[in-house]
């Protein structure tokens, strides 16, 4: 029988302190108060006296009120009965459906011995021409989304959990609006998705500490799946939010602050969550995605920063585009080879001719006269802009590059692209002003 | 000795502190019992009958009470044959056998033998019964790889020693005796081929220091002509994410013209060490012939391990290039990245409530990270020979500005600096080392002053850049945009370099000095060009010549036609030299 302590020696933010002992650090435990009970981790120890972080926060917390210590740390319920399920940062549902108590996992658990990991090797397929095609999402790489406040970031989210070719989708919604919350919901269910989906959501209005366990709980359960074989999804929305709530807590314990009053152990913080994503080699796979809004969009703020430190590269959302400069796949070399023989020649020839049309975007801009060649790279920049970086386009990959062919051909010669002569022989469309040129 | 005990008392993330009774060492480490498990810490402070200690594992599941052992030694490596081609965790623990025990994860609490106790070793001695000997000196050699692996004294037998006993030629396990010793009081020892060494004391057995005076070649242009290292030197690579630090090493490691190369993964992403980890088996090194792992060691402890084993992993690796070293062999540290390690020091500063510094790392952040650099060095080894440490370190500093401490205190004790610039970068050149930001302290491949006249183009050519940017190109003379295209010019046939070319990845000193030529002779030259356009297009053709040579092996019809190329079109422009050009192209005959 677990002991229960009545009197709480002091209450400080969001901590709480019993006199108790034999306590195991990291151990949870619940505290009753006339508002309700909330679960409460053990985040120090000293002497007798044990401090514990309330989830549900100190607020009302009364001294004479009940502490129970429950003699594990935070576990998760993992089976398939999560699929399909939503839950709040303290695990419990958020849907109306049962609370689930079988086969309970630890969260937070050990790192994957890097001996064990694989260089990676298959693509993600999404439908996005920006993201298939320019940078290509691999399989266990961990992503973030760079934004700004009120772009459409978690509209992508949706989108790509929607289409990527995954076995199972684990969202971690931190701080989310509520709105927000309920169209991530109404979406996947919309699309059918919802089935292979598990939900860990801490709106904006609940209380700050569950905020930290969402990651947690998310990469557990997915890491348990992974290990049985499934392509796991994990989309994190918004890494800002949990490191904010880091910053929040760290500063009412009276920890001293590093940079812009963010802790000293932030970068370890986001890659013990970040390094998650993982290839097993005769497993599955955990690949992440996490939307870091960038305060002011400066990307040296200290948690782009440090993301960017960590991650894979990162996808660049700026005017409710990817912007193909700004963002990057590292890992995009070691599958765009294998995909179709022309993806990477039209990936940096694309590229280039839509960084000389936002030169000539420039000079326009500042009144110079338009060259011919100029005229083509306007007619360029805009097809390019509305038929591969627009949000709503949704084409596989093949499909998407015989686009990119037929925007080339709509505009240029074929010598004026800089392709490969043997490309152009292969793909350039026959039928359109080019032609001619390619046949010569 | 008494194992002396002790009693968990307060827990704090990864520092508990600890109460014991007797004497307990600074730096001791010490081992807690909890759940069956027994986690490896450290003491870092003390005070009356309690003990900080930081816990190189996670802390979850500890309880006050839990009983904790004190082992009497420091934070120690274990030195012997079967280092090379090892893949360690920041406490030498080798990653491959805890895989094959532990599957997938590193579980806390999983120490392993660093060394083979079982492989059998062709030992050979050399030193005599009654010889005279010292610490650090040899007793024999066992072929390790293609090396010869000295058996030495161990470094901590202080004093004068008479050799007793020597184990004949023959196959041993590092176990086995392999040699007595005596002292002068009469007190006999056995030496074994293997031994440890406390990794934060720097090993100290050799004659004298000497200056970092001959170059360490990377076969990277850039570095070995303009910002060359010397063996035995320090050098280091700050550069905000993306820039290419982690490339740049991965380039070093496998063509840098040392021995024996040390790569330390300190808290960075663990794909990146993968690559490292599956690739060096399959590549050959040119000096040797043989796979380019038998002449690495890995220090992998990547972010998400844990900090303070972190901040451990590169004294471990730094202890064992020194070992290396007193065997008169060159070894190569590279440090990625040193800003992790700081910040470890800067968690655990935090949690033992020390005042903080700048942007809180702890006071001692400098003279820690100047102590560091230092354990680099060339050195005269008692028998006349040498050996040396080259230390890189990579630092990733917070929004890619290097006024931050960590990369200030690394600019203070550094013998070069290769300043990665996101503007570089983001233009695609490679390597993104800022050739104007960046210096170096140490002689190089080419003559300095020649270096020095080519370097200057570069500093004038941004000069014009900059200006054109307000005056724009009408507003320029001939002859200053004729500087402007030379300065680009050398900068995208000379600094860049493409590291996935099979040729132009890796730059022999011969051929760097051929290339740097042929650039001087076009940087050198007052060339009679027409306008603008004319010396554009004139550059650039030049330019295609030139990097269609830089891709091709000599010998090849390529090279030679490129080459053919740019003779041709430098002779059609009736080049002029100055005698400061003169001069410059002489001192590279």
């Amino acid at each position: 029988m677990n002991k229960v302590y009545s009197h709480i020696e002091s209450i400080t933010g969001n901590v709480i302190s019993v006199r108790a002992e034999n306590i195991a650090y990291g151990e949870l435990a619940e505290v009753s108060s006339r508002y309700g009970s909330s679960l409460a981790e053990t985040i120090r120890l000293d002497g007798d006296m044990v401090f514990l972080q309330v989830f549900a926060g100190g607020r009302g917390v009364s001294t004479g009120d009940e502490v129970r210590f429950l003699g594990h740390p935070m576990q998760v319920s993992f089976s398939d009965n999560l699929l399909g399920r939503i839950f709040n940062g303290a695990g419990a549902p958020r849907d109306g459906g049962p609370s689930l108590a079988d086969n309970l996992i630890t969260i937070g658990g050990p790192s994957v011995n890097p001996y064990k990991r694989i260089i990676p090797r298959e693509m993600i397929r999404t439908g996005i021409p920006m993201i298939d095609v320019f940078n290509t999402l691999v399989k266990s790489q961990k992503l973030p989304i760079f934004s700004v406040s009120g772009e459409p970031y978690n509209q992508l989210l949706a989108r790509i959990a929607m289409q990527a070719e995954v076995d199972l989708i684990v969202l971690g919604g931190m701080g989310l609006k509520y709105d927000d919350y309920l169209f991530f919901r109404d979406t996947l269910e919309e699309g059918g998705s919802l089935a292979k989906t598990i939900m860990f959501v801490h709106t904006a209005a609940d209380p700050v500490v569950e905020c930290l366990q969402v990651p947690d709980l998310a990469l557990a359960v997915a890491e348990k799946f992974a290990l049985r074989g499934k392509n796991v999804l994990v989309l994190l929305t918004d890494m800002t939010n949990f490191a904010d709530a880091l910053k929040e807590i760290s500063i009412t314990q009276e920890q001293v602050p590093s940079n812009r009053g963010y802790p000293g152990d932030l970068y370890s913080q986001l890659a013990a969550r970040y390094e998650k994503a993982v290839d097993f080699a005769d497993a599955g796979s955990i690949t992440t995605l996490a939307v870091t809004t960038m305060p002011g969009d400066d990307v040296t703020h200290p948690i782009p920063d440090n993301t960017g430190y960590i991650t894979e590269g990162q996808f660049y959302l700026h005017g409710g585009r990817i912007e193909p400069f700004g963002s990057l796949s590292r890992l995009k070399q070691m599958v765009n080879g294998k995909t179709r023989d022309d993806h990477r020649a039209i990936m940096d020839g694309m590229v280039k001719l839509f960084a000389a049309y936002r030169d000539t975007l420039e000079k326009k801009s500042m009144g110079f006269q338009m060259t011919a060649w100029d005229r083509k790279l306007l007619k360029y920049g805009e097809l390019f802009e509305s038929s591969m970086m627009d949000l709503s386009v949704n084409i596989p990959l093949e499909k998407a590059l015989d686009e990119g062919w037929r925007i080339l051909a709509a505009c240029f010669e074929p010598r004026e692209t800089g392709l490969r002569s043997d490309l152009i022989q292969k793909f350039w469309p026959a039928r359109s002003a080019g032609s001619e040129a390619a046949r010569a | 000795m008494i194992q002396k005990q002790g009693q968990v008392v307060a827990v704090n993330g990864n520092m508990v502190s600890v109460r014991f009774d007797g004497d307990v060492a600074m730096n001791e480490v010490a081992y807690i019992h909890s759940n069956e498990k027994r986690l490896k810490s450290e003491v870092i402070r003390i005070r009356g009958d309690e003990a900080q200690v930081q816990v190189y594992e996670m802390t979850k599941g500890l309880r006050i009470g839990d009983s904790v052992e004190f082992s009497g030694e420091m934070l120690s490596v274990e030195l012997g044959p079967g280092l090379l081609g090892q893949i360690y965790d920041g406490l030498q623990n080798p990653l491959p056998e805890i895989a094959e025990k532990k599957g997938f994860f590193l579980e806390s609490g999983v120490y392993l033998q660093a060394l083979s106790k079982t492989q059998k070793w062709a030992f050979t001695p050399a030193a005599k019964v009654g010889d005279a000997l010292k610490r650090g000196d040899s007793l024999g050699s066992v072929p390790e790889r293609h090396f010869l692996h000295q058996i030495m004294l161990p470094f901590d037998f202080y004093g004068s020693w008479k050799l007793v006993e020597i184990a004949a030629a023959g196959d041993y396990a590092i176990d086995d005796t392999i040699a007595v010793v005596e002292d002068s009081r009469g007190n006999r020892k056995n030496v074994s081929m293997t031994f440890s060494w406390p990794v934060k004391r720097a090993i100290d057995c050799y004659a004298e220091r000497l200056k970092p005076a001959q170059p360490m070649v990377t076969k990277t242009r850039i570095i070995d002509t303009f910002f060359p290292v010397a063996k035995g030197g320090t050098y280091c690579i700050p550069g905000p994410f993306g820039a290419g630090k982690t490339v740049l090493q991965q380039v070093t490691s496998r063509y840098a013209d040392v021995d024996i190369v040390i790569i330390a993964a300190c808290g960075e992403r663990a794909g990146e060490v993968v690559e490292t980890l599956k690739e060096f088996p399959e590549i050959t090194d040119p000096r040797t012939g043989r796979s380019l792992i038998e002449r690495t060691i890995i220090i992998c402890n990547t972010s998400s391990m844990p900090v303070a084993s972190r901040e451990a992993s590169v004294y471990t690796a730094v202890t064992l290039a020194e070992y290396y070293r007193q065997m008169g062999l060159d070894v190569l540290l590279l440090a990625d990245s040193t800003s992790r390690w700081a910040q470890a020091m800067r968690e655990m500063s935090g949690r033992l409530e020390e005042i903080p510094g700048e942007e809180a790392f702890p006071a001692y952040l400098e003279s820690v990270i100047a102590a560091f650099y230092e354990r680099a060095g060339i050195v005269r080894l008692a028998d006349g020979r040498k050996g040396s440490v080259t230390i890189g370190g990579t630092v990733s500093p917070a929004g890619g500005n290097f006024e931050e401490p960590v990369t200030q205190a690394t600019l203070k004790v550094v013998g070069a600096f290769h300043g990665l610039s996101r503007e570089r970068s983001d233009a695609r050149k490679y390597p993104a080392i800022h050739p104007l930001d960046s210096w170096s302290k140490y002689p190089g491949i080419m003559p300095a002053d020649v270096v020095r006249y080519a370097h200057a183009f570069l500093e004038r050519s941004a000069e014009v850049g900059a200006m054109m940017k307000v005056v724009g190109e009408e507003g320029t003379s001939l002859d200053d945009y004729v500087l402007y295209l030379k300065g680009e010019f050398l900068d995208a046939v000379y600094l860049q370099q493409n590291s996935f070319d099979p040729v132009d990845a890796s730059v022999s000193p011969g051929r760097q000095k051929a290339m740097f030529r042929i650039a001087l002779e076009i940087l050198g030259a007052a060339l009679q060009l027409k306008d603008k356009d004319d010396a554009r297009s004139w550059f650039y053709e030049v330019r295609q010549a030139f990097l269609d040579l830089n891709g091709s092996a000599e010998g090849s019809d390529l090279y030679a036609s490129s080459l053919a190329k740019i003779k041709a079109a430098l002779a059609e422009r009736k080049p002029e030299y100055d005698a400061e050009a003169r001069r410059a192209l002489a001192r590279l005959e």
